[in-house]
């Protein structure tokens, strides 16, 4: 069938600002969004970029807008759409556009990167893995589904008017290595998060859980952080 | 632009992060990787990794070392099967100890299932081996390395695509790669080179593989002179999601899952009577086109049913979350109801750079070392796999052989010197470039690289024999020329894709070219290469790992190396 597809251009190179551009073309509706855009790209613009990998929603590299919503390219397919064969593609807000599709996410792994996103563990002597209760791996666990896409932080309000907010990803990282059980500084963690652009700054809006494609329930879990910090606090 | 290093390693999956977090700061180390890190293809590994732990019932290093053995059909090194047996304990508390969210078992241990051709007292029954995090097992490993690496304060150059190695005077001194945002070209300057460049799946048209698995490190280290091992092993994974090629893990099988013909019959019970659906992946790959020749496909077509429906909403949500997600959103199908439509796909090279069990890229059949140039994963060849890898084999390669990749770059920076870089290293990258920048040719990327794609699917896959091969090598030479009239139509240097399509490319045809050739040679079938002209295995005279050297002129030149036997004599593979 003929699908119309109107997509965000702008190589901030050469255009003083971005424009849209059109395209049809013939789309199976079991084809992913990523196939149609590297359809454009194969067949009608070499120069439409975009970024892609696993092509099955696991690398997290083609999170952009699709009609408006956030999603990732390769795990949306042309019949999952009630537009009548009518595609808008954006790139994904909040962060600078590098060219067409892709953004510079350097300021999203930024703040990824303040929550310290590895296990300090206490000692183990044991020369084989530590005990962990599968209840506990169990918590964590959704958590553990997020790619990285950066869909959450583009997506969430706050973000939008505070560039200081770490934002839900990164408070999501927070929250698998502050109840992972096998982590020493627990307390280190939650006395960090806590801040006005910590984990105070989620005012529960819904938005990341609502665009997350690996389904992850990410307020839920910042209101678990939230009331650990303040369990801490009423305990001492 | 330049940049001065001890070691650069090339590839931020599994293999190249591990190495760099044992490299640590030891050394000054920087990681180049065409997709942003955490994009790397490890991170799409579902199902587990393999090691002898016992946390679910008895299980030995010996027993996984012999499975791997025979699983190779006698062609891996079994000095090396036998590090990456014993060794894999070993990687596995590391990882966990470095965070790595493994399933548990009631009692708090890392939990294991079956997976294909692992079983116990060398045959008897599958073994629970695997060691898994759902099916997100190469995501939290990738996550968790790469996390480390952040700790480590390892320099990153997210999106930089390596476009050649530097040699002088017979030693690797550093490597030329083109920055995926300003076009600009940067050249490393190091003493010691990883190459952990991931597969080379896109060379066929159905394959679990990413778009960035174009084999570059193998295409780009055989120029170079390195010989490629063992490329004809191309494993073909029977369970690709129908017409797409998503992998459905082996999991799936390992929780109990089947395979079932159009007549509703499990056929594997016929050919594996012993492991039924977890023989290996060469097996069931070819009775899957064995029943489909008899007429027992689905509707009489090219694809089967992976059955689910009986194994409960429980284990199917816990344990094999992302298969359900993938078969729902990609195939339409809910595995808790229905079975999932399921065909072989293009999933893993067994063969790749030849290196030794260090990690040194080795330049002949006496194992004479590549000065200051590595590889490890899946781009590398040791050789483990043989002419078959093992389910979960692969995660461990690159943990083992990554790690003693790291190790021994580490002992060799402080005692090597730094050769003299040739003047502008980079000048006959530059010169390609702008030879396919002005290039007023006809053709584009897009369909030879089709073209490529189906003729490989067609002829070069889970059978084979001497004419299909031949028609294949006739369009790859056609292919070959075609390539030479390409042009790119994105002037631009800000993410041209058009132009690293066209250098892609390149790499695919090359490889296609050495896998190709390797399989007209080896008169005989032997795990994933089936030769339908020569139907048995023949020890006499293919007990050895076929190795491809570069010659500009005349094309792969074919020689062989002798495979290391130590415990297990080739036997009959029966399962
Ligand atoms: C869908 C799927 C599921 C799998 N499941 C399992 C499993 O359950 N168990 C198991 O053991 N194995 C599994 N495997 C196999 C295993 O995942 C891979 O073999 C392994 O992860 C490869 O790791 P690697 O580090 O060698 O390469 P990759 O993870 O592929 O990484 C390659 C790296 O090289 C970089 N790179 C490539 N070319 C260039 C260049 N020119 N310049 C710069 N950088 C470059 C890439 O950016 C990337 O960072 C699976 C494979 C697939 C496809
Ligand atoms: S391409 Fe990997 S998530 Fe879409």
């Amino acid at each position: 069938m003929q699908c119309h597809f109107t997509v965000y251009r702008f190589d901030p190179a050469a255009d003083e600002k971005p424009h849209y551009q059109e395209y049809e073309i013939a789309a199976e509706p079991t084809d992913k969004i990523l196939d149609c855009l590297n359809k454009i790209r194969w067949e009608q613009d070499p120069t439409l970029a975009f970024r892609s990998s696993c092509a099955h929603g696991i690398c997290g590299s083609d999170a952009l807008m699709i009609n408006g919503r956030t999603e990732l390219a390769c795990q949306k397919l042309v019949r999952d759409f009630k537009s009548g064969n009518n595609f808008v593609i954006e790139p994904l807000p909040l962060f600078d556009v590098v060219k067409d599709l892709i953004v510079d996410l350097e300021p999203f792994f930024e703040k990824y990167r303040q929550v310290q996103p590895y296990l300090k563990p206490g000692k183990n002597t044991s020369g084989k893995e530590f005990i962990q209760e599968a209840e506990n791996q169990e918590f964590i666990e959704p958590a553990l589904r997020c790619i990285l896409c950066a869909s959450c932080t583009a997506g969430c309000p706050i973000n939008r008017a505070n560039p200081d907010y770490l934002g839900p990803a990164a408070l999501l990282r927070a929250f698998r290595y502050i109840f992972d059980s096998r982590d020493s500084t627990t307390e280190h963690r939650l006395e960090k998060i806590d801040a006005d652009d910590g984990v105070w700054g989620c005012k529960t809006m819904w938005w990341c859980t609502e665009v997350c494609p690996k389904e992850i329930p990410i307020t839920k879990c910042l209101g678990q952080i939230k009331r650990a910090v303040m369990q801490k606090k009423k305990g001492g | 632009m330049k940049h001065l290093y001890d070691v650069i390693i090339v590839g931020a999956g599994l293999a190249g992060l591990r190495a760099a977090v044992e490299i640590g700061k030891d050394a000054k180390v920087a990681v180049l990787t065409k997709v942003f890190a955490t994009r790397s293809h490890s991170g799409a590994a579902q199902g587990g990794i393999g090691a002898a732990l016992g946390n679910e019932e008895e299980d030995h290093c010996e027993w996984h070392m012999f499975d791997t053995v025979k699983g190779s059909d006698y062609l891996g090194d079994q000095d090396a099967i036998e590090i990456l047996a014993n060794d894999a304990p070993r990687a596995i508390y590391e990882l966990e100890n470095l965070g790595v969210p493994f399933n548990r078992t009631p009692e708090g241990k890392i939990a294991q299932r079956a997976f294909g051709g692992h079983t116990r007292k060398f045959g008897e029954a599958p073994v629970k081996r695997a060691c898994y995090a759902a099916t997100r097992t190469g995501r939290v490993i990738l996550d968790t390395l790469w996390e480390q690496s952040l700790r480590r304060g390892i320099e990153f150059f997210d999106e930089f695509q390596m476009l050649s190695l530097i040699v002088e005077e017979g030693q690797c001194c550093g490597v030329v790669a083109y920055e995926l945002s300003t076009g600009k070209l940067h050249v490393f300057q190091s003493k010691a080179v990883l190459m952990a460049t991931g597969g080379a799946g896109k060379i066929y048209k159905t394959t679990s593989n990413a778009f960035a698995s174009t084999g570059d490190g193998m295409a780009m280290a055989y120029r170079a002179g390195a010989p490629l091992e063992d490329m004809e092993f191309v494993q073909f994974h029977p369970t690709g999601i129908y017409k797409l090629g998503i992998l459905i893990s082996e999991a799936a099988r390992g929780e109990g899952g089947i395979l079932l013909n159009n007549e509703g019959e499990r056929f594997m019970e016929r050919y594996a009577p012993v492991i039924k659906d977890l023989a290996p992946r060469d097996m069931i790959s070819r009775c899957m086109l064995e029943e489909m020749r008899a007429g027992r496909g689905i509707d009489g077509k090219d694809y089967f049913h992976l059955d689910l429906t009986h194994l409960g909403e429980e284990v199917i949500d816990k344990k094999l979350a992302e298969i359900t997600s993938f078969a729902r959103t990609y195939a339409g199908v809910d595995p808790i109801k229905e079975p999932i439509p399921v065909q072989p796909t293009c999933h893993y090279m067994m063969g790749g750079i030849a290196t030794d069990a260090d990690g040194r890229v080795i330049v002949d059949e006496k194992n004479t070392a590549y000065a200051g140039l590595y590889a490890a994963g899946e781009c590398a060849c040791v050789s483990v796999h043989g002419a078959n890898r093992l389910g979960c084999n692969a995660l461990l390669d690159t943990l083992v052989f990554g790690r003693r990749a790291g190790i021994a770059i580490k002992a060799f920076v402080p005692s090597a010197g730094r050769p003299k870089l040739p003047a502008r290293p980079e000048t006959k990258d530059a010169d390609t470039i702008k030879a396919l920048m002005n290039s007023s040719g006809k053709e584009s990327s897009g369909p030879i690289r089709a073209e490529l794609q189906e003729s490989m699917m067609e002829n070069v896959s889970v059978f084979r024999q001497k004419d299909s091969l031949n028609t294949a090598l006739k369009k790859i030479t056609q292919l070959k020329k075609r390539y030479q009239h390409l042009a790119i139509q994105d002037k631009g240097s800000c993410f041209n894709r058009d132009l690293l399509d066209a250098i892609e490319l390149g790499h695919l045809l090359d490889l296609a070219e050495v896998i190709t050739r390797s399989a007209i040679n080896r008169e005989e079938s032997r795990g994933a290469h089936s030769r339908e002209d020569f139907p048995q295995r023949d020890d006499q005279k293919f007990l050895v790992h076929t190795m491809a050297r570069y010659d500009a002129v005349k094309g792969p030149q074919i020689f062989t190396k002798p495979v290391t036997i130590t415990q297990f004599e080739p036997k009959e593979r029966k399962y």
